[in-house]
């Protein structure tokens, strides 16, 4: 009988629609990252050098990148015999089919899946986090506390913690109580939304809680198993670890790769990070180009200056255009002579001749102030930006624009362009 | 196709100095994330060719670890695969490979045993892009016993380090000779080969017998009378890099955009044994003109006009002019290199200085302790 003492499930249906039109085509998860990753590759990383060698991966929204990176998991080792990597999609079932309603309802829902590997632990992640993390060390932790469910915490800043869930633990790290952003914070311990259940427990508290309206990890399912007296450890992580969720925060940690020694390092040789990627030719600096602080991913060809940038694999920069900091994903280009100022630019956009990106003032934007602020720029996967055109700052465009969509040839602060009407 | 393929990898070449002394030439790095083996492997992949034999045998370490997966050039599948043949000891047989020949006499079963009708034999020295089914039909169009591929390497290279071949109107070889002293033409041998599975089969048994070991000598020269031999001139891009002096050439070919882009961004592409680098990292104070930069690069100081292969560590205020800085190189602040191959892992310390003089490429090599990076 196969038995696989962890097996890790990992969340990676959400939209994050925090993230604008980025996830307009894509799921968070499959949003590119650092140059040449994309961020799930970072879970999906640790889980294969933690040892963890079975990973079911759920997906729920605009799935279809995130099926054709995994494949069948061949960049991460997780092509197996027994084991590996498996898609989850939601299935229809002979009594009902439903969607995935929240994070344990989509667990449950793949009851059989994991039963089929008999673990001893389940492994729970999220698909939204940039983080090395050894999950071994966690579960040793789980099993020497004797544990039925251990958290990861992250210790934040006590003035920050009232954004986060806290909790509040005794001297073995045994959880008493959970505060959900609370207002006056008596810890600063924050949850990961990373948790080890044994898997008995987690088994009877999923089928327990199955009539649970939009069943969800932090809301119905550790609270009950606090209910019911489990023992609920807190196993404290002290390394790097960075939320993507947001526009700004997806810049910021983008922007920290290229520091002299970044904080996270993917030059280490230890717990390297996998992608899919089928580029392996080398990139090309040109006579004219000026390239003072980047990261560069394969084939790509600078041609112009290029200061504070992440930019991916296959990105063309024509010559006289001048990027700062920014982050241009893969297979994008810029045409001759633009100025681009504080931008995202995302997968094979295409951006014209003389036009200057992030310029004006920094005026809110006016549908979506939330998201696109910051003074970022944002263009959409696949989108066109024509020649000659000014683009103010807390702008996004997404589609095949054309001048005619910029009265004056300018696009101000604070709009928003989308082309393609169900692209919000 | 109707073919299998065989590579013959196991050569050394004198004309690559010091640097064979680390591995096979088909081994050599090529273009900052390649190998020299990966343009025959991925040409022979992209014709749908389904088996192939490798074989090695000098200095074979580098090589072998390449090949560790067929996956990379798509062979690991049930129908065909990736072998590669080394020189073992048999009740028959105590001998290294004495030749290409030999090499295939001596596992003559991996020919025996397939039932496709042809076999297109390739050295794993030269770069170029190839559709072995087009040269195939030319084959069967001339109603050819072999088809050799030839190119003309006037102007860039010597044709008297080659096969220099001589043809008919009719493209029937007429002269084939073997580095001649002095070369009546530019048109070369590019090492690739077709020829019907039989016939090969019967004419190695047969030199063999007679104890002759060499496949272009003693089979392909040797029957240039009786055999109708034909050559298909390849007219796109092909170089041999079995010289320091042309390995040195054709990775700078690299950085001319046209060349890239027939390699790299041309349908079909060319694959590698991917190593998942990080991106390549400029520094504050890199100061990068007309060079190639691979993956897991970091720069602080100057490069102009070079190739930096994978992971090459360029320390503060250097400077690298003309150069091959091949993989896994860390050269210390205030060093000095121009028109020089450094060589891969070497370690090279601060305020070094290294310069190739007179028009020759200075090959570096310096395996000092590897101090904090």
């Amino acid at each position: 009988m196969i038995k696989k003492e962890m097996i890790a499930m990992l969340l990676a249906g959400g939209q994050g629609s925090r993230l604008g039109i980025l996830t307009a085509d894509v799921a968070k998860p499959a949003v590119s990252f650092g140059g040449k990753y994309r961020i799930i590759d970072f879970p999906l990383s640790n889980c294969i050098n933690s040892g963890v060698d079975t990973v079911g991966v759920l997906t729920q929204y605009q799935p279809l990148r995130l099926n054709t990176h995994i494949g069948i998991g061949i960049p991460w080792d997780l092509d197996r015999n027994v084991g590996g990597v498996s898609i989850l999609p939601p299935y229809e079932k002979s009594t009902s089919s439903e969607w995935y309603t929240g994070t344990a309802n989509a667990i449950f829902q793949n009851m059989r899946f994991m039963e089929l590997y008999n673990p001893e632990y389940v492994l729970i992640l999220g698909g939204d986090h940039i983080y090395k993390m050894d999950y071994e060390v966690m579960l040793d932790f789980h099993k020497a506390s004797k544990a039925d469910v251990t958290l990861a915490t992250i210790p934040v800043p006590v003035e920050e913690a009232n954004r986060f869930g806290v909790v509040i633990t005794d001297e073995h790290k045994q959880i008493q109580e959970f505060e959900e952003k609370p207002e006056h914070p008596r810890s600063n311990l924050a949850s990961m939304g990373i948790y080890i259940f044994s898997w008995s427990v987690l088994r009877e508290a999923l089928l327990k809680l199955k009539d649970q309206p939009s069943c969800d990890f932090g809301k119905h399912i550790i609270p009950y198993c606090h209910e019911q007296g489990k023992r609920i450890f807190a196993y404290e992580y002290n390394g790097y670890w960075k939320d993507v969720g947001t526009l700004c925060s997806y810049w910021q940690a983008n922007m920290e790769l290229i520091d002299l020694i970044p904080v996270f390092n993917l030059y280490e040789e230890f717990w390297k990070i996998y992608t899919k990627n089928e580029l392996v030719s080398p990139q090309f600096v040109a006579e004219e180009a000026i390239i003072d602080k980047a990261i560069i991913g394969e084939a790509s060809e600078i041609y112009g200056e290029v200061h504070n940038c992440v930019i991916g694999s296959g990105v063309y920069i024509a010559p006289g255009a001048v990027v700062k900091d920014s982050i241009i994903m893969s297979s994008a280009s810029i045409g001759q002579n633009t100025v681009v100022d504080r931008a995202i630019i995302a997968e094979k956009a295409q951006v014209g001749n003389n036009c200057i990106l992030g310029t004006g003032e920094d005026i809110p934007n006016r549908v979506k102030p939330d998201v696109y602020s910051f003074g970022l720029v944002t263009i959409g996967e696949d989108s066109i930006v024509p020649d000659n055109v000014r683009i103010g700052k807390n702008t996004a465009i997404s589609g095949e624009t054309v001048i005619s969509d910029y009265p004056d040839g300018v696009l101000a602060s604070g709009e928003t362009l989308i082309k393609a009407g169900e692209k919000i | 196709m109707r073919a299998i393929g065989i590579v013959l990898a196991g050569g050394n070449s004198n004309k690559m100095r010091e640097l064979s002394n680390k591995r096979a030439v088909a081994a050599m790095p090529i273009a900052g994330g390649y190998r020299s083996i990966d343009f025959v492997l991925s040409s022979m992949s992209n014709s749908h060719i389904q088996k192939v034999a490798v074989f090695t045998q000098y200095n074979a370490k580098s090589l072998n670890e390449h090949l560790n997966s067929s996956k990379w050039w798509d062979f690991g599948r049930k129908q065909g695969g990736l072998y590669v043949f080394t020189p073992t000891t048999t009740p028959k047989n105590s001998y290294w490979y004495r030749g290409t020949a030999d090499a295939i006499a001596q596992n003559l079963d991996f020919l025996k045993n397939s039932h496709e009708p042809y076999v297109v034999i390739a050295s794993g020295d030269g770069i170029y892009k190839l559709d072995y089914s087009k040269v195939l039909e030319y084959h069967i169009a001339k109603k050819s016993d072999f088809t050799v591929v030839t190119a003309d390497v006037g102007g860039r290279d010597d044709p008297s380090r080659f096969g220099v071949i001589k043809t008919d109107a009719d493209g029937r070889v007429t002269d084939f000779e073997e580095k001649p002293i002095s070369a009546e033409s530019t048109q070369v041998s590019t090492g690739i080969y077709i020829v019907r599975r039989r016939q090969l089969i019967e004419l190695i048994e047969k030199a063999i017998d007679e104890e002759r070991y060499d496949f272009v000598k003693d089979i392909v020269i040797r029957y240039k009378g009786v055999k109708r031999i034909y050559a298909y001139p390849i007219d796109l891009y092909w170089s041999n890099i079995s010289s320091v002096e042309s390995y040195f050439r054709t990775n700078m070919d690299f950085l001319d955009g046209k060349i890239r882009n027939y390699f790299f961004k041309e349908y079909p592409n060319v694959y590698s044994k991917v190593e998942d680098l990080p991106p390549a990292k400029y520094n504050w104070g890199s100061y990068v003109k007309n060079s190639l930069v691979s993956s897991g690069c970091i720069i602080n100081g100057n490069v102009e006009h070079s190739v930096l292969f994978k992971k090459v560590y360029v320390g503060n205020n250097c400077s690298i002019k003309n150069s091959i800085i091949l993989n896994d190189v860390y050269i210390g602040d205030n060093t000095h290199i121009e028109n020089c191959i450094v060589e891969s892992r070497d370690t090279i310390r601060a305020n070094t200085n290294y310069v190739g003089e007179d028009g020759r490429i200075k090959i570096v090599i310096e395996k000092n302790e590897r101090y904090a990076i």
